[in-house]
């Protein structure tokens, strides 16, 4: 006590609020810790079971090719063999000759694919495959018959009902031709609205009515958006279901408050001063708006559209409302023609009972965020070649 | 001048010219009120601005200096329910009539704000720009002559010519505010108004503008804000006072300062009150 006393600089709490503070501190670290585990926890759980689909297996086999074969895939194989090869690579069969035209009559090996049961087997995983179809894939593998092969089929091809056939390759086109015309609508509208109101618009009841009926339909239920999208583009103007224009138009009424209101924000943030000296020339508001004010609010205009269009890229819900949700195995040519999008493919593989589809879920999640991060990549590069330093 | 008022240190340029008796009239103000909504910000001034000359207007904060300022370019009409009564005539010609467009007001009339506000752009395109869109010249060699004249006129040539491709927002606050004064002449306007250009430098800096304002008088009339009484003083040909917008006191320079009529005018410049 005497020493406490004596000291000059001592105070009676001091250590008391000290371990207050640091209490605080390590709360503040364990918040941190806990999102970055989960976050880390998501993503590695994500590979493993995704990065399985990213390799097929294809099992070296006789295949016997004549006139007879080419009508009948199915006997192109024979005996046990008819029971790991892939139906989808017999069926394929045919049309791969006629581009390969000396396979015709001859009976040599090819690395066939497997089918999925096997492949799953082949993988470790939990499989159907019959006890001896499995000491046959295993003696086959001893003999160095089984590889595992990266799986082109997954990036190439479209939707399938054979796992093994089944890729992502429409629906990453659905996504593109999707978010393609969303942007096209919704970021003009969304700036020249922001741009409006903003700079143009008098402050009166009105205009209140309107940016408080904005910021409400950011926070709207997205599904909701897909039923406007249902009654008025589908029913009412007639555009075809499906179709990376119904859906991309649907997103668009969806990212539009999002864009406005960032845009808001950041037009306002460009300071008063700017706009004064511009007045002060002489120069009218669209002289100003235009070069030079909407150049320094562009960083942040860039900012807010990314963010609600990379939203709109991982939107499911209003997307099923307008049809996007259908079986779609081909990539579509035109944007009207019928589509489906990265989470809708993943949402439907999800919902499969085979096995082999799950590694394929996680591999479109994979795929998915790998578009997102381009994006934003993209994105990020835009904005720092519009942004100015002042 | 006596120590008792205050301003002891300063001195008056030596104008040996004699004011003119009879000096022609740019800005004619009469009956000028101003309303925010309700409440009334200026009482009918009425005041003659003379051509090319410097004119200060001084007054205690929320006088109504700069409000008055931004009534001759019709910055007052950006402020919502913010209403003008009265006349201002420029050459006799009416700035407030129905038929003008407040643009074409502005490009007679320039401004210079209180904080250098360069565009995020480049020294030259910040000179350019506006002449650019007034049509007053066009791209090319025109163009560059006019900004080499418009940064000479600002005494700024010499410092920024090899980098005029440099964002205006690079350079130093007093060159900043010449940056924004080249600015403003390269629109070719009669008056330019200064709304307290020099509150934000440096007394180096501010000394360069000063001197610039000297300058620039043989070629336009100034009307300039400010709370720096010492600054009236030196430059100013003209001063107004003014307190809970009224016209106090107007008359030249030195007979304000050295005889003030009122004795609020005299309370402001002695620092009894403000």
């Amino acid at each position: 006590m005497k020493e406490q006393n004596d000291n000059y600089f001592y105070i009676p709490q001091i250590k008391r609020r000290n371990q207050k503070a640091a209490l605080f501190k390590g709360a503040t670290i364990m918040a941190i810790v806990f999102s970055v585990s989960f976050l880390i926890f998501f993503l590695v759980d994500l590979g493993r079971s995704g990065y399985p689909a990213f390799f097929q297996t294809y099992v070296k086999m006789e295949v016997t090719i004549n006139e007879e074969t080419v009508e009948n895939p199915y006997a192109a194989v024979k005996g046990k063999n008819l029971k790991i090869a892939s139906r989808a690579w017999l069926r394929d069969l045919p049309s791969e000759v006629k581009q390969n035209p000396t396979w015709m009559n001859t009976t040599r090996e090819h690395w066939v694919l497997a089918n999925s049961e096997v492949d799953q087997y082949v993988k470790g995983k939990e499989s159907r495959t019959k006890q001896n179809d499995r000491d046959y894939v295993d003696e086959l593998k001893e003999k160095g018959f089984v590889e595992l092969k990266f799986n082109t089929i997954f990036l190439t091809t479209g939707d399938s009902k054979i796992p093994e056939n089944s890729g992502i390759y429409s629906s990453i086109i659905g996504t593109v031709m999707t978010i393609i015309v969303t942007m096209l609508i919704a970021f003009p509208i969304g700036v020249m609205t922001a741009i409006y109101l903003e700079e143009f618009a008098p402050d009166n009841r009105w205009t209140q009515i309107i940016e408080v009926n904005i910021n409400n339909l950011a926070a709207i239920p997205s599904i909701l958006f897909g039923l406007l999208g249902l009654a008025i583009f589908i029913n009412f103007f007639g555009v075809p279901r499906s179709s990376p224009l119904v859906g991309g138009m649907t997103l668009a009424l969806m990212c539009l408050p999002v864009i406005i209101v960032s845009s808001k924000a950041s037009l306002k943030s460009v300071p008063a001063s700017i706009r004064q000296a511009g007045f002060g020339l002489g120069l009218t508001k669209w002289q100003i708006v235009r070069d030079h004010v909407l150049p320094l609010a562009m960083p942040g205009i860039m900012t807010g559209s990314i963010i609600s269009i990379a939203h709109a890229l991982g939107e499911t819900a209003p997307l099923i409302i307008v049809g996007m949700i259908a079986f779609v195995p081909d990539a579509a040519t035109s944007f009207t023609d019928a589509a489906t999008v990265l989470p809708a493919q993943i949402f439907t593989w999800a919902g499969m009972p085979e096995k082999a589809y799950l590694e394929r879920t996680a591999a479109g999640i994979i795929v998915l965020l790998a578009v997102l991060l381009s994006m934003n990549a993209g994105a990020v590069y835009l904005r720092k070649k519009f942004e100015r330093k002042w | 001048m006596t120590m008792e008022n205050g301003f002891i240190h300063t001195t008056f340029n030596d104008r040996d010219e004699t004011p003119e008796i009879a000096e022609s009239i740019k800005i004619e103000v009469k009956n000028l009120d101003l309303f925010y909504g309700d409440k009334q910000a200026l009482n009918s001034i009425n005041m003659d601005i003379y051509t090319k000359k410097i004119t200060a207007l001084i007054g205690p904060s929320g006088c109504g200096k700069s409000t008055f300022l931004r009534c001759i370019n019709r910055m007052n009409d950006l402020v919502p329910n913010c209403r003008v009564e009265g006349f201002i005539g420029i050459d006799g010609h009416d700035v407030y009539d129905k038929d003008i467009d407040v643009v074409a007001v502005r490009k007679r009339v320039g401004m210079v704000f209180q904080q250098p506000n360069p565009f995020p752009k480049s020294i030259y395109e910040n000179i350019a720009y506006a002449p650019l869109m007034h049509d007053i010249v066009k791209k090319g060699k025109e163009c560059d002559e006019l900004v080499e004249r418009s940064l000479k006129g600002a005494n700024l040539w010499e410092e920024v010519k090899d980098k005029l491709r440099d964002p205006g927002t690079a350079l130093s606050g007093g060159q900043q505010q010449r940056l924004c004064i080249a600015r403003a002449i390269a629109v070719e306007p009669d008056v330019i108004l200064m709304d307290e250009p020099t509150s934000a430098l440096d007394p180096i800096s501010t000394e360069k503008i000063e001197n610039l304002m000297l300058d620039l008088k043989k070629n336009y009339t100034i009307v300039i804000v400010t709370h720096n009484m010492q600054q009236a003083a030196r430059i100013a040909d003209y001063t107004a006072f003014f307190h809970m917008g009224n016209l106090i006191e107007y008359s030249d320079a030195k007979t304000l300062f050295v005889n003030p009529k009122e004795k609020k005018t005299e309370d402001y410049i002695t620092g009894r009150f403000g």
